[in-house]
C-alpha cells in the first residue's frame, strides 16, 4: 500500500540526543503521502523523541526530507512553515491564553481554515474566551488538534492524541483524525491499538531507539504473536478493548474491518 | 499622619522606578531565561541622555523634559536591542556565559560612563513645577513623585495593552509559558526576543530620566543601585510576571520606606528578609509560573 505513493517524509539514519543521552539511534523509515502511518513501540522507546527530532526540537543528526527537500538543518519554525502540523504529546496548549488566542497564535497565514475548525469543534467556539488551562483534558486535545488543522499542511505529526481520554472522546479524536487523513498524511504515535487498527495503513515499530519493524499496520495487528513481542500488549481485537462509544458506530465500517 | 502620607507617596514613587527596571528584567527572563545584569546600564545611559538634552535646550522647559523622556526611552531601547542582537543572541541556553557577558557589559559600561561623564554625581533640575511640593493631608510631597508614578502607570498600561492586543504580545505571552511550542507553531520566536529587549530597555531608559529627577542627580552608578532592588522585586513578583513585578515593586518600596523611617534605617534589611520569606514559602514568587 505505502509503495504506491511517493513518500512525503523520508527519515534516514536519524539519531537524536537529549541532555547528551542518545534517545534515537540511526533510524530510517518513510511516511507515504497519503493516509496514516503509525509509529509504535513500548513506553520510552523514543517515539516522542523521533517526532521532536524530525521537528528539530531536540539535537539531531542524519537526513530528513519533506516532499523531497532536506529539512534536517533547519530550525523548527522553518520546518513547520513548510507545512508540518504538530500535535504534541500532552497537548501543550498555552494555559494562560484563551482558546481563541491559542488558535490565533497557530494561524500561519492569512487564510486559516476557521470554518473547518469551527465545524469540527463547536465546543471550542462556545469556549473561545475561556483560558485554555481551565479546559478539560479532552477539550485541550481539541485545541491542540485545532491548532494543527487550522493550517494547510503537507504532513501532520500527532503524538498520542488519545492519551488519558474517555472512550467517547477517544472515538471523537479518532474520527477527527480519520477525517483529516483524507487530505493530509499523518504520522501518528498511538498506544490505543484499536485506534491504530481503525486509522493506520503503515506501521513503524521502535524499540530501544531503533526501528525493529516496518510494514502494514493491519498485518502487524493481525499477528498476535508479533504484536505481543513488539508492543508488549495484546493485538487489540475488540473483545479485549473497552467497548467503543456509541458515537463510533456512525463511522465508516470498512475502515474498522 | 503627614509622615505616613509622605512615606507612602515616596514609596510609591520609588516603587514606580523599581517597576520601570523590573518590568524589562521580568519579561526578558520570562521569555528567554536570560538574567540581564546589564539592565542597569540601559537606565543610566537613558538618564545621561536626558541630562545631555536638558543642558543644551534649557532644563526648566516642559518641552525639554518631554524630549528627555523620549530620548531616554529611545536610547535605552537601542542599547538593549543591540545588546540582544550582538551579544545575548549567541548565548541562548548557555546561562553561565550569559551571566558573564551581561555582568561584564554592566561593569564595562559603568567604566565607560565614568570615562565620559566623570565619577561625580551630576545634579539635575527640571521644570519649576517638578521642583515644588504639593500639600496632601499636611504632608509636603515633592511633585516629581507624582510624575514618576504617573509615567510608570502609563508604562504599565502601555505594556499590558501591547501584550494583550498585538500579535507580538501574544507571541511573548505564549513564549513566556512554553517557548519551544511557540516555535513548533511555525513562529520565529527570536524576533520577539529583540523586541522584548527593546521594550525593556525603553522602560529602563525612561526610568533613568525619571530617577535622575527623583533623586536630583545622575551618576554612572545610578542604574546599578536600582538594579539590585529591581532583581529582588522581580524574584518576589515571580520571574516572567509583569503584574507580579508591578505589585512587588510597590510592596518592596513601601516596606523599604517605612522600615527606614520607623525601624531605624533597616529598609534594605527588611527587603532582604522579605525576599527570604518569599523564597522559602513561594519559591516561584507571588505570581510566577511554577519552576
Ligand atoms: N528530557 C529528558 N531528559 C532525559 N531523558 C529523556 C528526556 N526525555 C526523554 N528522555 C528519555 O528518552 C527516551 C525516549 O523517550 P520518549 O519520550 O521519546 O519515549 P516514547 O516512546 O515517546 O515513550 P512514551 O510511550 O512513554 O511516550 C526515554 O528513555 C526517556 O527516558
Ligand atoms: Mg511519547
Amino acid at each position: 500500500m505505502s509503495a504506491l505513493h511517493a513518500p512525503i517524509l523520508t527519515v534516514s539514519t536519524l539519531s537524536a540526543r537529549i541532555a547528551g543521552q542518545q534517545v534515537v539511534e540511526d533510524i530510517s523509515f518513510q511516511v507515504p503521502s497519503l493516509g496514516v502511518t503509525a509509529l509504535l513501540g513500548r513506553n520510552g522507546v523514543g517515539k516522542t523523541s523521533t517526532i521532536k527530532a524530525i521537528l528539530g526540537l531536540i539535537e539531531r543528526s542524519g537526513e530528513v526530507t519533506l516532499a523531497g527537500e532536506r529539512i534536517d538543518g533547519e530550525p523548527t519554525h522553518k520546518i513547520v512553515t513548510r507545512g508540518v502540523g504538530y500535535v504534541p504529546e500532552d497537548r501543550e496548549v498555552f494555559a494562560s491564553l484563551t482558546v481563541a488566542e491559542n488558535l490565533r497564535l497557530a494561524e500561519r497565514d492569512d487564510n486559516p481554515r476557521r470554518e473547518l475548525v469551527e465545524k469540527l469543534f463547536p465546543d471550542l467556539v462556545a469556549r473561545s474566551a475561556q483560558l485554555a488551562g481551565t479546559l478539560s483534558g479532552g477539550q485541550q486535545q481539541m485545541v491542540s488538534l485545532a491548532r494543527a488543522l487550522l493550517n494547510d499542511n503537507e504532513l501532520l505529526l500527532v503524538d498520542e492524541p488519545t492519551k488519558g481520554l474517555a472512550p467517547k472522546i477517544v472515538a471523537e479524536v479518532a474520527e477527527t483524525l480519520e477525517e483529516a487523513a483524507r487530505t493530509v498524511p499523518i504520522l501518528l504515535v498511538e498506544q490505543n491499538l484499536q485506534v491504530v487498527r481503525r486509522l493506520a495503513a503503515g506501521a513503524v515499530v521502535l524499540a530501544g531507539g531503533r526501528v525493529v519493524h516496518t510494514g502494514s499496520a493491519q498485518a502487524l495487528l493481525a499477528d498476535e504473536e508479533l504484536t505481543k513481542r513488539l508492543l508488549g500488549v495484546h493485538g487489540g481485537d475488540d473483545s479485549n478493548q473497552p467497548a467503543p462509544a456509541p458515537h463510533a458506530s456512525a463511522l465508516n465500517p470498512e475502515v474498522r474491518q | 499622619m503627614s509622615t505616613v502620607v509622605l512615606l507612602a507617596i515616596t514609596g510609591l514613587g520609588l516603587g514606580a522606578l523599581y517597576f520601570l527596571v523590573a518590568s524589562g528584567l521580568s519579561l526578558i527572563y520570562g521569555l528567554m531565561g536570560v538574567l540581564n545584569f546589564a539592565h542597569g546600564s540601559f537606565l543610566t545611559l537613558g538618564a545621561f541622555a536626558g541630562w545631555e538634552i536638558a543642558r543644551r535646550t534649557g532644563a526648566d522647559s516642559w518641552v525639554t523634559f518631554l524630549l528627555s523622556l523620549v530620548l531616554g526611552a529611545a536610547v535605552g531601547a537601542v542599547m538593549a536591542a543591540l545588546t540582544e542582537f550582538l551579544l545575548v543572541r549567541r548565548l541562548y541556553e548557555r546561562h553561565i556565559e550569559q551571566v558573564l557577558v551581561t555582568v561584564g557589559l554592566g561593569l564595562a559600561t559603568v567604566a565607560l560612563f565614568e570615562g565620559i561623564w566623570g565619577t561625580d554625581p551630576v545634579f539635575i533640575t527640571g521644570p519649576a513645577w517638578l521642583e515644588q511640593t504639593t500639600s496632601i493631608a499636611g504632608a509636603r510631597i515633592p511633585n516629581d513623585r507624582f510624575m514618576v508614578i504617573f509615567v510608570a502607570v502609563l508604562v504599565l498600561l502601555a505594556i499590558v495593552a501591547f501584550l494583550k492586543f498585538t500579535r507580538f504580545g501574544l507571541i511573548i505571552r505564549a513564549g513566556v509559558e512554553n517557548r519551544s511550542m511557540v516555535t513548533a507553531l511555525g513562529i520565529d520566536v527570536r524576533k520577539a526576543f529583540t523586541l522584548v529587549f527593546a521594550v525593556g530597555g525603553a522602560a529602563a531608559g525612561l526610568g533613568g530620566v525619571l530617577a535622575s529627577h527623583f533623586f536630583g542627580y545622575v551618576s554612572p552608578l545610578l542604574g546599578g543601585s536600582l538594579l539590585i532592588f529591581a532583581f529582588i522585586v522581580t524574584v518576589i513578583g515571580g520571574l516572567g510576571s509583569l503584574t507580579g513585578a508591578a505589585i512587588a515593586s510597590v510592596a518592596v518600596a513601601l516596606l523599604q520606606q517605612f522600615a527606614n523611617f520607623y525601624a531605624g534605617g533597616t529598609g534594605d534589611l527588611a527587603v532582604v528578609l522579605a525576599l527570604a520569606v518569599v523564597l522559602l514559602t513561594r519559591p516561584s514568587g507571588l505570581l510566577g509560573k511554577k519552576a
